[in-house]
């Protein structure tokens, strides 16, 4: 037997008997920047790539959402925060080791491109939301909109610089959304005393995750056949990365440190392993890409179905994730 | 200069005065406590059940992530290597409570985070931490390593000691005495 009694009142129910600090809002902050970053990620990738008349949705459309989730996930950070009206800290410093700083200001300065870009592509996105779907209310939402942003000069000057550059605003873009995707991961690996976070797979973890919840939604929200195939194949790719992934990290753990040895065996025996395989990895991973495959081959399956789970694994990873991490530590005996 | 403290686990009978003494002397909110008792038992009954109380509190690392991972600062470290909190910079996000592997620190119902100062301004002024004054068995020394003939210079000399999770990585200055 090897026992710690508290003899004394440190009966502080946030920290004993285990760390229950950061929950929901922390989880949802995380779920916001990695579908933020994928949604970013394509829009500017397939930009470069010349796809600007074809992937009208990807491109122009889609950025939408980004900014808006941004601002979401921003909003969620402060109101979690217990010192709230000191939030203004944040930005007053910058912090390169401290994943919390960087990150917040990641997202700060990608929400310039990410509001630059729907509004430059807004009247396309008009008619393509007319086309599609007529009785929208989005429509006149958005005309508004647009209609309010172009009467200022500053803006259309704005609009013209960023045509101007716009190949090396879509690079610089494209390697921030990559750093946004990281940061949902470092943010959490940072903290060497909780094990089960600590290992430094867990940035391209959380990165491939949001890429593919990214992909999920553009496959949602499209309704251009090509392009619903093109994700669902990056989209299969990305689960597979992701397996892959998941494992090494299982991998990694077994062959860790006594402390890590037993954050593994959270999710092998312990309290998360069946919420862990059957929601994440079951319902969120591998059914979807069974979905997404028999739909490549042909049959047919409503396409929002393999994006809504692939969503939902990827929110309930970050649940489980942000849980289980302060469920696990050293041995302070 | 380098604050560090002792604890003689033998000598501990676990009455708790240090933690009533660091809340009245840093008024520290209802409820909550910078330091606290540990009871440790092991072996099996009957055979060899050994038993010893621990008074812990932030170990003052010299490798602090707590300062690391904060985003503003307000988690740093000042002469001496104590590490503190400036309340009105902290935003409390509680980054560096899910850094201290030794959950050191607390949200304070004003919502920045507290811990264990070492009492500086007791130590700065000439005197010992709270704590350290009030223990009725003279288990807590505290001191300057730098300083050879310092109390706790002297005793982690004379006596072996440990110190708790080394394999984290934040060499903690709060040494345990066997
Ligand atoms: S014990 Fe915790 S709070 Fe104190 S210095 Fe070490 S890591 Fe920081
Ligand atoms: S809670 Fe306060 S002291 Fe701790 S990391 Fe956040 S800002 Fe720094």
């Amino acid at each position: 037997m090897n026992e710690q009694i508290f003899v004394s009142g440190k009966n502080i129910p946030e920290i004993i008997p285990n760390l229950e600090l950061w929950g929901g809002p922390i989880a949802l902050y995380l779920f916001f920047g990695g579908l933020a970053a994928g949604i970013i990620f394509f829009a500017n990738y397939f930009y470069l790539r010349g796809r600007s008349n074809t992937m009208v949705m990807t491109i122009k459309v889609a950025p939408i959402i980004a900014p808006i989730i941004i601002a979401i996930g921003l909003i969620l950070l402060v109101a979690d925060l217990n010192h709230k009206l000191y939030f203004w800290q944040l930005f007053l410093h910058i912090r390169m080791n401290s994943p919390m700083s960087w990150g917040a200001w990641t997202l700060t300065v990608i929400m310039i491109p990410a509001i630059v870009w729907p509004l430059y592509y807004l009247p396309e996105s008009i008619e393509y939301i007319k086309q599609r779907a007529p009785k929208s209310k989005l429509i006149g939402l958005f005309s508004w909109i647009n209609n309010f942003v172009r009467q200022f000069k500053i803006i259309l000057w704005i609009f013209k610089v960023f045509e101007k550059n716009q190949k090396l605003i879509a690079y610089l873009t494209l390697y921030l959304s990559v750093i946004l995707g990281v940061y949902t991961g470092i943010l959490l690996s940072a903290f060497n005393a909780r094990p089960l976070w600590n290992t430094a797979i867990l940035g391209p973890l959380f990165l491939t995750s949001g890429i593919s919840t990214g992909a999920a939604l553009l496959i949602w929200l499209s309704n251009d056949h090509k392009e619903i195939k093109k994700f669902s194949r990056l989209d299969l790719f990305l689960i597979a990365v992701e397996l892959f992934f998941i494992i090494h990290m299982f991998m990694g753990m077994k062959a860790g440190s006594i402390a890590q040895v037993e954050a593994g065996l959270l999710f092998l025996g312990g309290p998360y392993t069946a919420v862990f395989w059957v929601t994440v990895v079951g319902l969120g991973l591998i059914f979807p890409a069974i979905l997404e495959i028999m739909e490549l081959g042909g049959l047919k399956i409503s396409v929002w179905i393999p994006a809504f789970l692939v969503l939902m694994g990827g929110l309930a990873f970050r649940f489980i994730m942000v849980s289980a991490g302060q469920f696990s530590s050293y041995h302070i005996i | 200069m380098r604050f560090a403290m002792a604890m003689d686990t033998k000598k501990c009978v676990g009455c708790g005065d240090c933690v009533v003494a660091c809340q009245t002397e840093n008024n520290v909110p209802l409820g909550f406590a910078r330091d606290w008792i540990v009871e440790s038992v092991q072996g099996i009954y009957p055979e060899t059940v050994k038993m010893h109380f621990k008074s812990e509190r932030c170990h003052h690392c010299d490798n602090t992530p707590c300062v690391r991972t904060c985003p503003t600062g307000a988690s740093h470290v000042i002469e001496g290597g104590i590490v503190k909190v400036t309340a009105s910079e902290c935003i409390g996000c509680g980054a560096c409570i899910e850094a201290c592997p030794y959950e050191a620190r607390y949200v304070h119902p004003d919502g920045y985070v507290d811990k264990c100062t070492f009492c500086d301004h007791r130590v700065f002024a000439g005197e010992n931490p709270a704590c350290v004054d009030v223990c009725p068995t003279d288990c807590l020394i505290f001191g300057d390593l730098d300083d050879a003939n310092s109390p706790v210079s002297k005793v982690l000399k004379e006596k072996d000691w440990y110190v708790l999770a080394p394999e984290a990585g934040t060499k903690p200055q709060l040494y345990f005495l066997k």
